[in-house]
């Protein structure tokens, strides 16, 4: 196990220093970021003044290599627009797009799950083609679209829910979050169910097709022999084996719904950090966007982490270290 | 003698309405309290589907389309399944072929026992975990104390049949199928399972049906045997009149492929051909074009059951041997 963990650390190091590469001499590509900073009728001495306070002046080579020895002291550099830290610029946001991702993944599960179990366990009938049909408009209708009807049917039709920014903020064991508040939670919720829509479409089909697998199998037929309820059989039997292919893919698709709620976070101008990578993209704030990727490596990181040891402790054949 | 199981016409058919598939066409027998019954017959004879209609455990699409099984007294053909599921694993048990797949594997063997006491009995938990290291010492599992939380997977094949077999044997049933439960393990292990199930048959006065495509192993359990050819009971009768007087020529092919009764030196006879696929059999006695006494009268009807004092046959052209 502990072998395990060193190895994983160290291919940890090395995407994250690849990434942090890749990001630093791609976003040095698009664009001089003084374009966007200094006003067009600055003096070339204004101009060079401030390349020079913020390191563009030197080769790129050379401003790789600042970063990398700031980022081992725990430096990212400061924002060119904000002139903060970035990666107190990202932690700040960080709590927003935490309560979105969370509200939404919560929401895939507690609807996914019961309704993938509904079709899988009655193949072919009205509800199970019904329940794949939305699955199927789920998956397939673009996300902003179907953002935007939200917003058209209940804010502006209706008018039940307000459709942009976070709302009421209250404390949670000292973290700031819209949970706390009735405000709060009635601006959660359109955004949280546009991108939970996609994921509770994922998590349907792959309930279902779990479910599907696993009644033919000899042990559901021997459960069943034992006398145990059709209840047990499906909510223990079935469902504890179907979790370990869920729990995978749940863990990588809540590091998308972290990294990738931009398009949600647009729609909604929901102050996340999917929000400030595009603003920050748009001015070239290469700190920002470099500190932000390497944020969300990290994350993935930790999430695949945790999923293997949640393997081990779903499936015991996984088990690490425990003899046969 | 009475009866604990009577099964008499019993029809289960697969496929649709109209292309039915009859996996088991019109099978009588029964079986008397303590006596062991050997049910025999090749892949695809329909045996294993027998035991599984007994329990209503035949997996659509296919279904018991008629006659009736009666244990006990009561009819459990239609019965409603909540009547079925107190019976299964209390009063009737099952075990099955394969066991690397009839325990769940993600579930410790305390929590499969546990359940399947609780399934049946109201009584505290430790009690259930208590009755199930009973089971599992009763099997002949070294320290069951240590054992019983143990997964699947940290048993041998062999020591996997006889957790089933203590599932099994937890109620302490009137009636145990045992779906060729010792196919998949290697000889030795198998003789030491059938010791035990011998014994504990002996020592519960238990019933037993046991299914198999082996006539040895067949020999040294039962105590009558029935053999089944293309989903009907061709021959039944006492174990020593079916093994040393058969008056079924299939039944003579039987015996005659075991490598225990062929001479030394001498090529075993196979049956030749292969067992009609159910869409596929010949008209009359669905045995006749593998059949060395087969005549023209053959494919004319189908032969009806023929009795001598406990045995029976159908067949128009039974051996001399049996007769006398």
């Amino acid at each position: 196990m502990t072998v395990f963990v060193i190895r994983r650390l160290l291919q940890s190091l090395v995407v994250l220093a690849a990434t942090a590469a890749i990001v630093f001499v791609g976003v040095y590509a698009i664009g001089d970021p003084a374009e966007m900073l200094i006003a067009p009728d600055a003096t070339p001495a204004e101009r060079a003044q401030v390349e020079a306070s913020l390191g563009l002046d030197r080769p790129l080579p050379a401003q790789f290599l600042t970063f990398v020895v700031n980022a081992l002291h725990g430096d990212l550099g400061r924002s060119f627009v904000f002139n903060q830290p970035s990666i107190s610029l990202i932690l700040g946001r960080l709590p927003a797009t935490l309560e979105l991702a969370f509200v939404a993944i919560v929401i895939a599960l507690a609807l996914g799950i019961p309704l993938g179990l509904l079709a899988g366990l009655k193949p072919r009938s009205a509800t199970d083609e019904a329940i794949m049909t939305g699955s199927i408009l789920g998956f397939s209708l673009p996300n902003f679209w179907q953002g935007m009807m939200l917003i058209m049917i209940f804010s502006v039709w209706l008018g039940w829910l307000p459709s942009t920014g976070r709302g009421t903020t209250g404390t949670i064991f000292g973290v700031e979050t819209s949970l706390a508040t009735w405000d709060g939670l009635r601006h959660l919720i359109l955004p949280a169910v546009n991108l939970a829509l996609f994921k509770l479409a994922l998590v349907i089909r792959l309930t279902r097709t779990g479910v599907r697998e696993t009644m033919p199998l000899d042990f559901v037929k021997f459960a069943r022999a034992k006398g145990l309820t059709e209840r047990r059989i499906v909510l223990v039997h079935v469902l504890k084996t179907i979790m370990v292919p869920l729990v995978t893919v749940i863990g990588m698709e809540i590091g998308s719904l972290i990294a990738f709620g931009v398009v949600t976070e647009t729609i909604f101008a929901w102050p996340g950090i999917g929000k400030l990578l595009i603003d920050s993209i748009m001015r070239l704030d290469r700190p920002v966007v470099v500190a932000y990727l390497l944020v969300v490596v990290s994350l993935f990181i930790v999430l695949n982490f945790t999923v293997d040891v949640l393997y081990s402790i779903l499936d015991p054949r996984i088990r690490v270290g425990r003899g046969a | 003698m009475v009866a604990v199981l009577q099964v008499e016409g019993l029809q289960t058919w697969f496929g649709t309405k109209d292309a039915p598939v009859r996996a088991v066409d019109g099978v009588s027998f029964s079986v008397a309290r303590g006596e062991i019954l050997g049910l025999v017959g090749e892949s695809g004879s329909g045996k294993s589907i027998t035991g599984f209609s007994i329990l209503g455990l035949v997996d659509p699409p296919g279904r018991v389309v008629g006659g009736r099984v009666l244990f006990q007294g009561q009819e459990l053909v239609g019965a409603p399944p909540e009547t079925l599921r107190r019976i299964r694993g209390k009063k009737i048990a099952m075990i099955f072929q394969d066991p690397m797949m009839t325990l769940n594997p993600v579930l410790s063997i305390e929590t499969q026992m546990v359940e399947a006491v609780l399934a049946h009995d109201d009584t505290p938990r430790a009690e259930a975990r208590a009755r199930a290291r009973d089971a599992l010492g009763l099997v002949g599992i070294p320290s069951p104390e240590e054992r019983l939380g143990a997964y699947p997977h940290q048993f041998s094949g062999g020591m996997r049949q006889r957790v089933a077999i203590a599932i099994a044997l937890l109620h302490k049933p009137d009636l145990i199928i045992a779906d060729e439960p010792t196919t998949a393990l290697d000889v030795t292990i198998q003789s030491q399972i059938l010791f035990e199930v011998r014994r504990l048959a002996d020592a519960f006065g238990m019933a037993l049906v046991w299914i198999s495509h082996d006539l040895g192993v067949v020999a040294s359990l039962a105590d009558r045997v029935a053999v089944m050819y293309a989903g009907r009971i061709v021959e039944s009768g006492g174990v020593d009149d079916i093994l040393d007087r058969p008056a079924h020529p299939y039944t003579r092919g039987l015996l005659d492929a075991l490598p225990a009764t062929a001479r030394r030196g001498e090529r075993l006879r196979p049956i030749p051909g292969m067992a009609p696929a159910p869409t596929a059999r010949p008209s009359g006695c669905a045995f006749r074009t593998r059949c060395f006494a087969a005549g023209p009268d053959c494919a004319a009807a189908e032969p009806e059951p023929t009795r001598a004092g406990e045995r029976q046959w159908r067949c128009f052209h039974p051996l001399a041997e049996a007769a006398a």
